[in-house]
């Protein structure tokens, strides 16, 4: 595989509802974004771009089939090859991916990945429905299909087996809410208490309005190369941003989209197939991981996610992270809820299993320099969501992953405050972070390690 | 991803509009102003009905309709799921009907306040996850006969049994789930 590069990338206004441009638009402006800040002429990027990949997860929202094949057509890229990727809430996170590969492989050498969601042309509860459509439509599905219900029954087992409280998963609403008050592409940035997101309208048990992100239209746009491709960018007059950002790794996983099949491990299985390479070498981790298992745990159960886990841990070993809190600076990572950012905790390895909850209210995933109104024990170590998340920036679910992305490249490149207008989310010294995307109940995930090169 | 129910109430329709506001002449200023228009926004319905197969799961939904709840098993190692699936998750071979026990406990639950608008009138409902004895998956089902507004851990845990629908409909929801 040859080495890829992110070059540049581009995000809409992530917003309830964004009818003043139909799919195509909300792409074109995110790529236009992107292409200016190259400081190259559309037109000319255009000509340069060798293809592309589109993301988008329901047909259902914009009632549109081949909605990629229209974006492609509207921003001038026909005949380019191009395929659309689809995978849930992944989708964004698969179609980088897939753009990497086709870059890595050699097949292309500037490739464009967009994505989109439009989710405001139906109602909140329709748009519940096309969502929960992703579950099994015999079994799942007509029991009351409700994602945030599916979740809510993986968090009260995670709150029965290891004692993970409301209050711990609030710090997550309130951290990624408050962050995103610095960040003018989000949705909505606030400042709120714990009390306020336990009095906010529960929908499902416990999960209230504040636990949950948010029915988002946006669009993002990245723009991957490869050293010819970067040669060829710069040849043309793109400005590439350096540090060069680099894709240090990458990961993609997938578990049974039923919540009901997930199996019950063994501690030696666990150990053997899916304990991080941190796990294995510690005895102290060992030996707290076999007291779990005496007290009647199993892996992964609904409480955890096995895709994530693995796709952490192909990532992580491509990439030579071998401490994920330690080796990476920042994560943005898929809050759909606050209870899914305390079990992604656990899974990417940033804390033990079981841990996640303590962990989110300990104050290392905080950002230093925000106010949060938390009384938080420990130091920021590895910002989580420094963005906002998708509870507080929205989830256009075609757009996100490659959201998360731009974000992402955003912070190695130190360039935040040239694009949020202000550096307070600029996380110091950020040479190496990760995005990580989940589709169903951890059905697909991807984790992506991106680092300045050197 | 939320609205209260309440707001499920509000009614999208407003008046039909005969004539839309459009400049009367067609100028190259009148033309240039009409990027400053605000988007036009209509309802387009949409419905279908599905001829939906239950495939190789359709004993399944007959079994309930018997009252009686099955599962499938792999016949060479005995692992056997709560939730029917026709081929084996590890072995790849073609599973066998087994009948599965009425009573079990509650793995993990929620309570729904909102949901999708197929379910919107049936809240607030109890989803849970059951555990069953020498089962090694779990199953999905609706949980009867607890009070949606006490909801609590030590719901987990719960010994629950399975209850028919008098009147199959044909759904999973055929079987439910009640404190035992």
């Amino acid at each position: 595989m040859r080495p890829v590069y992110v070059v540049g990338g581009g995000v809409s206004k992530f917003a309830k509802a964004r009818p003043d441009k139909n799919f195509q638009g909300l792409v074109k402006e995110a790529y236009d974004s992107a292409v200016h800040d190259l400081g190259l002429e559309v037109g000319r990027f255009t000509e340069l771009v060798d293809g592309s990949v589109a993301s988008y997860f329901s047909d259902h929202f914009a009632r549109q089939l081949m909605a990629g094949a229209m974006a492609q057509d509207y921003l001038g890229l026909c005949p380019k090859p191009s395929v659309r990727v689809e995978g849930g809430g992944a989708t964004g996170g698969l179609c980088f991916q897939e753009a990497w590969k086709a870059v890595a492989s050699g097949f292309l050498d500037i490739c464009v990945a967009y994505g989109f969601e439009t989710e405001s042309r139906v109602e909140t509860w329709k748009g519940n429905e096309f969502i929960a459509l992703a579950s099994d439509v015999n079994f799942d599905y007509p029991v009351g299909g409700f994602y945030t219900g599916y979740y809510a029954m993986m968090v009260t087992r995670h709150m029965k087996e290891f004692g993970t409280t409301v209050a711990q998963m609030a710090h997550v609403s309130i951290k990624n809410h408050a962050n995103a008050l610095y960040n003018p592409y989000s949705q909505k940035g606030a400042r709120y208490t714990v009390a306020d997101v336990r009095t906010s309208a529960m929908v499902a048990w416990p999960l209230t309005r504040l636990d949950i992100c948010l029915m988002s239209d946006g669009s993002a746009v990245v723009v991957l190369a490869s050293d010819d491709g970067l040669r060829r960018l710069e040849a043309s007059g793109a400005k590439v941003p350096r540090p060069l950002v680099r894709v240090a790794g990458v990961g993609c996983a997938t578990d049974a989209m039923r919540l009901a099949d997930r199996p019950h491990l063994d501690y030696d299985t666990f150990m053997r197939l899916y304990a991080t390479d941190e796990e294995k070498s510690s005895e102290e981790i060992k030996a707290y991981y076999r007291g779990l298992w005496d007290r009647g745990f199993r892996y992964p159960g609904v409480h955890s996610c096995r895709a994530g886990r693995v796709a952490a841990n192909m990532a992580y070993r491509a990439a030579g992270v071998s401490s994920p809190l330690r080796d990476l600076a920042f994560v943005e990572l898929y809050d759909a809820y606050t209870s899914s950012e305390i079990q992604a905790y656990e899974d990417l390895g940033l804390c033990r299993y079981g841990e996640g909850g303590p962990f989110a209210a300990a104050g290392k995933t905080f950002m230093p320099g925000i106010d949060y109104g938390l009384d938080l024990p420990e130091r920021p170590a590895c910002p989580v969501n420094p963005s906002g998340g998708l509870i507080a920036c929205g989830h256009a679910i075609g757009a996100t992953g490659l959201m998360q992305a731009v974000f992402a490249t955003w912070q190695v490149q130190g360039r935040i405050a040239h694009h949020f207008g202000s550096g307070t989310l600029q996380v110091a010294n950020a040479r190496r972070g990760a995005f990580h995307s989940h589709a169903g109940t951890g059905t697909y995930e991807t984790v992506t390690v991106l680092e300045a090169a050197s | 991803m939320g609205k209260t129910r309440d707001e499920s109430n509000r009614p999208l329709g407003g008046s039909v509009a005969h004539t839309l506001p459009f400049p009367r002449e067609l100028t190259p200023e009148s033309l240039a102003l009409l990027k400053k228009t605000s988007p036009l926004v209509v309802e387009l319905p949409y419905a279908i009905t599905y001829l939906h197969s239950y495939g190789q799961d359709s004993p399944f939904f007959a079994g309930l309709t018997n009252g009686v709840l099955l599962g499938s098993r792999e016949p060479e190692t005995g692992y056997t799921y709560g939730t029917p699936r026709g081929h084996g998750m590890y072995s790849g071979e073609e599973t066998e009907w087994v009948r599965l026990p009425d009573q079990g406990i509650v793995h993990a639950f929620t309570v729904c306040h909102f949901g999708s608008e197929e379910f919107l009138a049936e809240t607030p409902f109890v989803l849970a996850l059951i555990e069953f004895e020498g089962v090694n998956t779990l199953f999905l089902a609706r949980l009867r006969g607890v009070q949606p507004e006490k909801a609590s851990l030590d719901w987990i845990g719960m010994k629950v049994r399975a209850r028919y629908l008098r009147n199959s409909q044909l759904k999973p929801t055929d079987v439910y789930f009640v404190p035992a």
